[in-house]
């Protein structure tokens, strides 16, 4: 029985095969995944792996904390305000405005999450105790969304004070009410000031009870059912005497949302204040200066890798988060499935592993295809060193990683100064971002494209002024990475010659002044007009000033840096160590398509079940698959009208050679529900339900 | 003012009430004569009603504040289940103690049952007053207990009055089974020299009486045709005041040059309405801007939203299927879709614009034929564009409608504006008015004009 996998039918809604093997160990670790008989290395390569995954974690969050900051401080200076402000001028108190921080979030919902929690955090730890923050998923209705804020204070509470646990227990259902808060609310500012006289002393300033604000986030304001959120705000603002409510709106798409929302007679309630956290753009691109163009982070990803996580975030998502996520898959791929990535860690660690290399090791490396191209261009009796003697390749190996690392250390200095210079150009040539220029750069010959050209065009008719800028710019990413020292003196050498041509440019223009001078008294017809300026025109062309010699030198110079350093990280050996490639994957796992997944199991069963028994030759419909697909293999036999009966009839068939029993009318039945699923699934479309003989669409 | 008498009350605290309500004195007294005397059975409800900020439960609460009468007032907003309202009014007549006694879930008999309980121990003497504040909030809560309150008097057998405040009309509240009819009472709106007269009456210490009162008179004269709510001009007269006594403060006005002070104050006021009033700028940030900074862009100001590349598709998508018929989808998407005949092309009901008849809903499947049609480059459908519109529904961009058919073919209705959309198509180069049913009408419309 158990031979024979049970396929009967869709409405079961599930197949149990089991699995052959039964004797499979069930507990592998996590580490245990990377680990192959025929690989010694795997926990290794996972420990780097983890190492790696750690300083990509800490890196994002200290990014994500540098970026919040001002916005996160910015509220908090606006909540310590309110909190102590508001008692003083009683007329607002007499308008009964709650403040209200709107904060702008940007549509990257995924991202929210670490925001909300550093600025609850923040607020514990500087402002108030008092935070709450709610979730629009929890608050369908007033009751529970009032009931959410007084758990989370009173809970907090009692994890603050241990002898108030049973005063909390008794709370009912029926007290649920704000003014139930109050009571707690007084009780417990009365025992703060107690407990700690100087730390309110030292927030109030004066000797006024209440001042620590209760905030109230609403983390996804757009979510909440606006009647809710009126009714509540209304209920808020009939205690701000006694409670003083301060809230934050988490707001995705814009402000005027809080209009839409709330009617005028609620939100003149309110005392709003915007404030707009970084966009997530502005993230991405420090994530990526962190993790991607930094030489210190041995994983690399290559340009077809970066065009589809690039592509999902701007297409997608917006999400730095998801972005992340899938910098962290491609790491996991990576190390799983290519075994040389134990290589790819810092450089000490590097060499020494590649000292210890297995000869399977030694033998992989021999197939790697930048290895085998470096091998080509070697010496003949080299070529035969480097095939046959293992300790030889070693060796090679350890300065060929040498050498890839001193690529990287050069090649982002010069990519930043590159960018840096092009990024003010007209029209972004080179692209705006350095992602982009990063992304030209490794997949090709960058001097080679068209952009390149227009680029250093551009770069050709710049103002002296302009052009010492930019260079000056350029010194000062060369002296903040403290390698490159030659190049840096040379830039210097030309920001100091060009600064030196001040006086012969002076004087160069001063000459075009007489010329013109002359010009203003002659004032004769068009004729000679036109030929002085061509003259002057071809006198221009025929005799470079100093500074346009010069000029010409520093563009000669940046083209040849270009030429040296930004060179494409395929033709480095050994570049598969580091380097990440297959976008396929990553796009696969990532970027999924749901009716790609159900066609390939409706057609290759054997894909997703696993089952011997379900192994076909393409073109054949055996009768052990489920009835799904053999309904559907027939259905791509006929073309794009499909004849009910004939389908039916035909399915009938294949059904009964496989089990040549008279169960006809359950076979029809079967058929019924399959052809519904079909429809559902937009495989069909009805054509003509007049006829009894329905004929069908095939989409 | 004619003098209130009431018997029963002491005289110089009704005068002193009387005092503080100006402009209310004709509702003071009727009230007054309604509730009769204190030990006197009064009418078992009371309905009164009025706009906003006409002083309906300033002139009740003070009377019962002021008369020290047994009352219990409850906001029905606050009152998410009528046990709360039991509840308050309980603890409020009885204390907490009788309030402890209602069952978890009390329903309206466990109510009377305790009152009548209750009063049996402590009979009123008094008139017990029940004060229900938005009372249009009790028509969403169970069926019973409007018609049930109307008649708590001979319910528990005791002397209570319900008094029902409420901004709408009483026929919006009657049940279909019938009730007993209140006692309507209406409050109307301020006239515009009472609210002068009221709002001269917070004028600040440092300056004279009358040089408030011509400072609200030119408030009143801004923002009296778009406003007469009292609570908000009050707010509004505080928060431009100090902007009006600028001149005076730096000695170069004096008080009599009323014509001076309104010149500096009129476009100010102006721009208040535009922006505070509206709560486009916070009332602190107005405040501020003479002192610090620059006034603050306005709220509605933001209205750009940042979108990833697909859901700008996905939203233009969604706008075109909401707004053009579907019969007009080959017309507009398919490459050959051949001519097409005027006559037929516009059907005669379709000719009020679609914008006056709002968005029309429309399956998935249509919204993702259109965004294939619409997007020039290749799109595979994945997962991810599918999330889109999920997440465009949680950003309110789209709404999705009807419950019943969630995973066969959900609906979805586009709701935002065409403005948004242009704004949008602008960034990712599309021609949305190509495709925009409402525009080739337009063009049908006027050309036997041009």
């Amino acid at each position: 029985m158990s031979e024979i996998p049970l396929t009967s039918s869709v409405s079961k809604g599930c197949f149990v095969f089991k699995s052959a093997s039964k004797k499979r160990k069930r507990h592998v670790g996590v580490g245990g995944y990377l680990v192959d008989d025929s690989d010694e290395n795997g926990s290794d390569r996972f420990r780097i792996c983890q190492k790696l995954w750690e300083t990509v974690q800490t890196n994002t969050e200290v990014i994500q904390d540098q970026l919040n900051k001002k916005v996160l401080d910015s509220l908090a200076e606006f909540i310590k305000k309110h909190g102590l402000g508001c008692s003083s001028d009683n007329w607002r108190q007499r308008a009964r405005e709650t403040p209200t921080a709107a904060l702008m979030l940007g549509v990257n919902v995924p991202d929210h999450a670490m925001t909300f929690r550093s600025l609850c955090n923040l607020l514990q730890d500087s402002v108030t105790p008092f935070v709450v923050s709610v979730h629009a998923k929890e608050c369908a209705a007033v009751k529970l969304l009032i009931q959410k804020v007084l758990e989370q204070l009173m809970g907090r509470g009692v994890s603050v004070d241990e002898e108030q646990e049973d005063d909390t227990a008794l709370l009912q259902r029926t007290q649920c009410t704000i003014s139930a808060l109050c009571q707690w609310y007084k009780t417990v500012t009365k025992k703060c000031t107690q407990v700690f006289p100087q730390r309110t002393e030292s927030l109030t300033n004066s000797d006024l009870p209440q001042s620590l604000p209760v905030v109230v986030i609403f983390k996804d304001f757009e979510a909440f059912n606006s009647q809710v959120l009126q009714d509540f705000i209304l209920i808020c603002s009939r205690y701000t005497q006694e409670l003083p409510f301060i809230f934050i709106f988490g707001i995705a798409t814009s402000p005027s949302a809080i209009q839409h929302r709330l009617p005028h007679s609620v939100s003149s309630l309110l005392c709003i204040e915007v404030f707009h956290s970084l966009s997530c753009t502005q993230h991405l691109a420090s994530v990526f200066d962190k993790l991607i163009l930094n030489s210190q982070f041995p994983f690399k990803l290559s340009s077809r890798v970066i065009q589809v996580l690039v592509g999902i975030f701007l297409y997608h998502d917006f999400s730095v988060q998801n972005f992340v996520k899938g910098l962290q898959f491609s790491m996991l791929e990576h190390f799983k499935s290519q075994p040389l990535s134990m290589l790819c860690c810092q450089k000490q660690e590097a060499l020494l592993s590649a000292k210890t290399l297995s000869k399977k090791n030694v033998e992989r490396i021999r197939h790697l295809p930048s290895f085998m191209r470096y091998v080509e261009t070697q010496e003949p009796q080299e070529q035969v060193q480097l095939l046959t003697n293992d300790e030889h390749v070693k060796e090679v190996c350890q300065q060929l990683l040498k050498n890839l690392h001193k690529y990287h250390k050069n090649y982002y200095p010069i990519l930043q100064c590159l960018h840096s210079l092009t990024s003010s150009l007209p029209k972004f040539p080179l692209g705006k971002h350095i992602r982009e220029l990063h992304v030209s750069c490794i997949e090709k010959n960058l001097w080679e494209t068209e952009e390149y050209d227009s680029a250093l065009q551009l770069l050709r008719i710049l103002a002296k002024d302009e052009l010492v800028a930019a260079l000056r710019k350029c010194a000062e990413i060369l002296k903040s990475t403290k390698i490159l020292q030659n190049v840096l003196q040379q830039l210097e050498d030309f920001i100091g010659r060009l600064e030196a041509l001040e006086g012969v440019s002076s004087e160069d223009s001063s000459g075009n002044g007489i010329i013109s001078g002359k010009m203003e008294y002659q004032r004769t017809d068009l004729f000679q007009l036109q030929k002085t300026l061509l003259e002057k025109e071809s006198r221009r062309t025929k005799r470079m000033n100093p500074f346009e010699v010069l000029r010409s030198q520093v563009i000669e110079f940046i083209d040849s840096l270009v030429r040296e350093y930004l060179t494409p990280a395929e033709l480095q050996p050994l570049n598969e160590v580091c380097y990440y490639n297959s976008s396929g994957v990553l796009r696969q796992r990532l970027n999924v398509t749901p009716r790609t997944s159900i066609q390939a199991a409706l057609s290759h069963p054997f894909y997703y079940l696993q089952n011997e028994s379900l192994k076909t030759d393409a073109g054949t419909i055996s009768s052990a698959a489920p009835d799904l697909c053999i309904v559907y293999k027939l259905h791509l036999e006929c073309g794009r009208l499909i004849n009910l009966y004939d389908w039916l009839e035909a399915f009938l068939t294949v059904m009964s050679a496989a089990e040549d029993q008279d169960t006809n009318s359950e076979e029809c039945g079967k058929y019924d529900s399959l052809k519904q699923l079909f429809q559902r699934w937009n495989f069909l479309v009805s054509l003509n339900q007049q006829n009894r003989r329905l004929t069908m669409w095939q989409d | 003012m004619a003098l209130i008498k009431c018997p029963g009350y002491p005289e110089d605290t009704l005068r002193s009430l009387a005092e503080r309500l100006p402009c209310r004195e004709t509702q003071l007294a009727t009230l007054l004569a309604l509730m009769g005397q204190p030990d006197q059975y009064s009418y078992p409800s009371v309905f009164i009603y009025g706009h906003r900020a006409t002083g309906k439960s300033h002139v009740v609460l003070s009377i019962m504040k002021d008369l020290e009468l047994p009352h219990a007032s409850v906001d029905c907003v606050e009152c998410v289940s009528s046990g709360l309202l039991f509840h308050q009014v309980l603890s409020a007549f009885f204390g907490p103690d009788a309030a402890a006694l209602l069952p978890r879930c009390p329903s309206l008999s466990d109510f009377v049952r305790l009152y009548k309980q209750m009063s049996s121990n402590s009979p009123a003497t008094q008139t017990r007053y029940i004060i229900l504040d938005r009372a249009e909030r009790m028509r969403d809560m169970d069926f019973s207990l409007l018609p049930a309150l109307l008649r708590l008097q001979e319910l528990v057998n005791d002397n209570v009055t319900v008094i029902l405040l409420s901004e709408i009309v009483w026929e919006k509240f009657r049940p279909n089974t019938g009730c007993f009819e209140p006692l309507l009472f209406h409050f109307p709106d301020y006239s515009k020299a009472e609210l002068v007269q009221i709002l001269s009456w917070d004028h600040h210490p440092s300056y004279t009486p009358e040089l408030y009162a011509s400072y609200i008179n030119i408030l009143l004269g801004v923002f009296f045709s778009v406003c007469r709510d009292l609570r908000e001009l009050r707010h509004l007269a505080v928060l431009n005041f100090s902007k009006f006594c600028e001149p005076l403060e730096k000695g170069e006005a004096k008080e009599s040059d009323i014509h001076k002070l309104w010149k500096n104050i009129e476009p100010h006021l102006q721009r208040a309405m535009q922006t505070v009033y509206l709560r486009e700028v916070s009332s602190v940030q107005w405040e501020q801007q003479f002192f610090f900074s620059p006034l603050p862009v306005v709220l509605s100001a933001h209205a750009h939203i940042e979108l990833p590349y697909y859901s700008k598709f996905l939203l233009i998508a969604a706008y075109l299927a909401s707004f053009n018929p579907a019969r007009t989808d080959r017309r507009f998407f398919l490459k050959s879709h051949g001519k097409i005949r005027k006559t037929n092309f516009l059907k005669k009901h379709e000719k009020t614009s679609n914008h006056l008849l709002g968005p029309k809903p429309f399956p998935l499947d249509r919204l993702m034929a259109i965004f294939y049609s619409v997007v020039d480059s290749r799109v595979a459908p994945t997962a991810s564009i599918f999330s889109q519109i999920s997440s465009l529904v949680t950003l309110q961009l789209l709404s999705q409608v009807g419950h019943d058919d969630q995973l066969d073919s959900p609906k979805y209705k586009c709701s935002v504006s065409l403005d948004f959309i242009l704004a949008i198509s602008r960034c990712v180069c599309v021609c949305v008015r190509l495709y925009r049913y409402q525009y080739y009408k337009f063009l049908n419309d006027t050309q036997p004009y041009i």
